[in-house]
């Protein structure tokens, strides 16, 4: 996973609150095979809107090169679909601060590089007004801060593990997998004789014996 | 084993994740052992070549089974694939359930459907297990007592690879439901209430236990409807002490214990309930006698109103967040303040989805649209969650009783709920539908939707327009 230490950008102001993850990566994407190249559905609605009106913040200069996004409460709630973060990811987001987030994505952030700060207030005001004013910002997750071009600095807290994880790009399978295995195998057996009906042996599995192939 | 733990009772959900705590960590989190996974097309191709990528087994294949719900057709089903990306999307989930010896119920099987529907009905969803799926609408399976959860694509890999998830506990949040439903009143019209006064923030970092003795009374069918929208109160988790109903219900079913592990294990599910002195850190109460059928009016499932009510203005809301919100929402759905629901004309209806597309919904929908027929301009599609339900409503004579009113009558699938097949809204077409979110854009891009329950989407379609169930006289 891509680490992450601290990010220096304008940030892109979408002042909205529940951002729902269906508009910030339409469904009907989520047939594309892979994770890279979604940034271009990234609020693909939004971005793509016929008519007249102002462009989406996204399409407009200097927000299109933006690696920070301001949002309203409960961003990215709904769907748990991390094409949602693997878009932001794509385009070239790195963190996003939100009043509140949905959790399923909120986790899913950190699986993939990105850092999620929550900010209420006069904090998230003030960032706000930053990022609308076009101002570089500098998240910092080694001192858990957001410097400002003026100087004045705000701080944000991540928790300890996750933030460990960004900083040193950690891979969490391969740690639970080194750290955790003979736990994991340990519980596995009590489990088994505990509740063993959790297990499904053969004589279970034997439902599934008639199941036949999808031909394409 | 702190001293708080001896000291207060416990919550279903303590409980739960006690029995699957593997580990604690330093900073708070644990390590959760996952019993089950459901896995979809949609959330897992990325997981399994992540696996294949680390050259990892899959830990438990016992542990997993596979469907495709979410990019089906829902007619015209063959044994052939549909074309394109979708039928890619499938055979991909078809290869790589072979590949790892996972289970994969094909869409031509009987035990077919969408995975919020057929994990109860295999008996795969049991009180007292932990449940994932790439699924946010995983809430479901919390209605037979488990710790049920939607996870990221990432979190799949996790599972398939260590049988674990490393998670914080969630704070406790109790819901408790009084009195009985009017007539024409779902339990749809309670979560759907629920969401209208807590928001779709309500439930942030808690898990929801649905409680109280308007509870009791409820099926299996009406808990799941009940917990499956948790997720649109901002909560992962929601769930229903198991009782003589869950217990009813699962016995016999295929994958559910028998004989000795059965009596153990129903005998252990029988005591799984939180304990009298447990302390939730918040409370609601909700009394449902009163409640009038709700349906959806913006673009969130908070947006949510009884039918008899009209559409608010924006104007009059304080908070500017608030206000924008709904300004957006009115825009985007094509309705403006002061008209009343029950004038609000409609397109398309949709009877299904994980949240009712059981057969208690497709019964009680065909109720109301018997010797009655659509009306004219509106199309509607009945779409049941599960191949099962499909079979258990033809042998009903349920089919016949939507087709003669002029609906259609398809095969299992998510289909209308999100748009992934061909069964889609075109922009600006209004759609009375039963399914969990309204989104923009989630019934196909410029579509406008209208949560409801299914007497209410049969009702409507019926009318032609929003209307109240309670006024069709039967
Ligand atoms: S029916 Fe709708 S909400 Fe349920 S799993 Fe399918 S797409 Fe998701």
């Amino acid at each position: 996973m891509q680490k992450f230490t601290t990010v220096s950008s304008v940030a892109a102001p979408l002042p909205e609150s529940s951002i729902d993850t269906d508009v910030i990566f339409p469904a009907r994407f989520l047939l594309l095979p892979d994770k890279k190249g979604l940034g271009a559905q990234l609020f693909h609605e939004r971005r793509h809107k016929t008519g007249d009106g102002p462009a989406f913040v996204l399409d407009r200069p200097p927000y299109d090169g933006a690696q920070i996004l301001v949002a309203g409460a409960a961003f990215g709630t709904g769907s748990s679909r991390e094409q949602a973060v693997w878009a932001l990811a794509d385009f070239g987001i790195r963190c996003v601060i939100a009043e509140s987030f949905g959790e399923i994505f909120f986790a899913n952030c950190f699986k993939n590089g990105i850092l999620p700060i929550v900010l209420t207030g006069p904090d998230h005001a003030a960032v706000l007004a930053e990022a609308e004013a076009a101002r570089p910002i500098e998240v910092d997750l080694e001192r858990c801060e957001i410097g400002m071009a003026d100087g004045a600095v705000i701080g944000f807290e991540v928790d300890a593990h996750r933030r460990r994880s960004l900083l040193n790009g950690l891979d969490e399978i391969g740690m639970i997998l080194t750290d955790d295995a003979a736990e994991i195998a340990a519980f596995e057996e009590r489990q088994r004789q505990l509740r063993p009906w959790l297990h499904l042996g053969p004589d279970k599995l034997a439902h599934f014996a008639d199941l036949g192939e999808e031909i394409s | 084993m702190g001293m708080e733990r001896t000291m207060t009772g416990q919550t279903l959900y303590d409980k739960i994740w006690d029995n699957h705590r593997v580990k604690d960590y330093d900073d708070g989190s644990s390590l959760l052992y996952i019993d089950r996974h459901l896995v979809q097309e949609v959330s897992s191709p990325q997981a399994f070549d992540g696996l294949r990528e680390r050259g990892l087994p899959l830990r438990r294949p016992d542990a997993h089974v596979a469907v495709a719900d979410h990019a089906v057709p829902t007619r015209l089903r063959s044994q052939h694939l549909p074309g394109g990306l979708a039928g890619d999307q499938i055979s991909r989930l078809v290869r790589n359930a072979r590949e790892f010896g996972v289970p994969y119920i094909p869409m031509n099987d009987r035990r077919h459907g969408i995975v919020h529907v057929i994990g109860p009905e295999l008996g795969f969803t049991l009180p007292g297990a932990t449940l994932v799926c790439g699924d946010s609408h995983t809430c479901t399976h919390g209605a037979f007592g488990a710790l049920a959860f939607g996870i990221g694509a990432s979190e799949c890999e996790t599972i398939f690879a260590t049988q674990t998830l490393r998670q914080r506990k969630q704070k406790r949040m109790r819901v408790t439901l009084h009195g009985r439903l009017g007539t024409g009143v779902a339990v749809k019209d309670i979560i759907l209430a629920l969401i209208a006064e807590i928001g779709t923030g309500g439930g942030f970092g808690h898990a929801i236990e649905f409680a109280g003795p308007a509870i009791a009374e409820l099926s299996m069918e009406a808990r799941m409807t009940l917990c499956n929208m948790s997720i649109e109160a901002g909560s992962r988790v929601g769930m229903v002490a198991p009782d003589e109903t869950t217990i009813t219900y699962l016995k016999g079913r295929p994958l559910a214990p028998e004989g000795d592990l059965w009596m153990r294990a129903s005998a252990e599910w029988q005591d799984l309930r939180t304990d009298p002195d447990a302390v939730f850190d918040r409370e609601v109460d909700l009394d449902v006698s009163a409640l009038a059928p709700h349906v959806s009016w913006g673009t969130t499932p908070e947006e949510t109103l009884p039918v008899t009510a009209t559409i608010p203005d924006p104007a009059l809301e304080q908070d500017a967040g608030k206000r924008f919100r709904m300004a957006r929402s009115l825009a985007y759905m094509g309705l403006e303040p002061g008209t009343r629901l029950a004038d609000v004309q409609i397109d398309r209806v949709f009877i299904g989805s994980c949240t009712n597309g059981r057969i208690e919904d497709l019964r009680n929908a065909a109720a109301i649209v018997k010797d009655r027929r659509i009306a004219g301009g509106v199309v509607g599609i009945v779409v049941p969650g599960s191949a099962s339900v499909r079979l258990q409503a033809e042998a009903e004579g349920l089919d016949k009783v939507f087709r003669a009113a002029g609906f259609e009558w398809r095969d299992s699938g998510c289909s209308m709920c999100v748009a992934m097949n061909d069964d889609r809204l075109a922009a600006g077409e209004r759609c009375a539908s039963t399914s969990n979110r309204n989104f923009e854009g989630r019934q196909g891009q410029g579509g406008r939707t209208h949560l409801m329950s299914p007497v209410m989407a049969a009702a409507a379609a019926i009318a032609g327009r929003l209307t109240d169930v309670r006024n069709l006289a039967s």
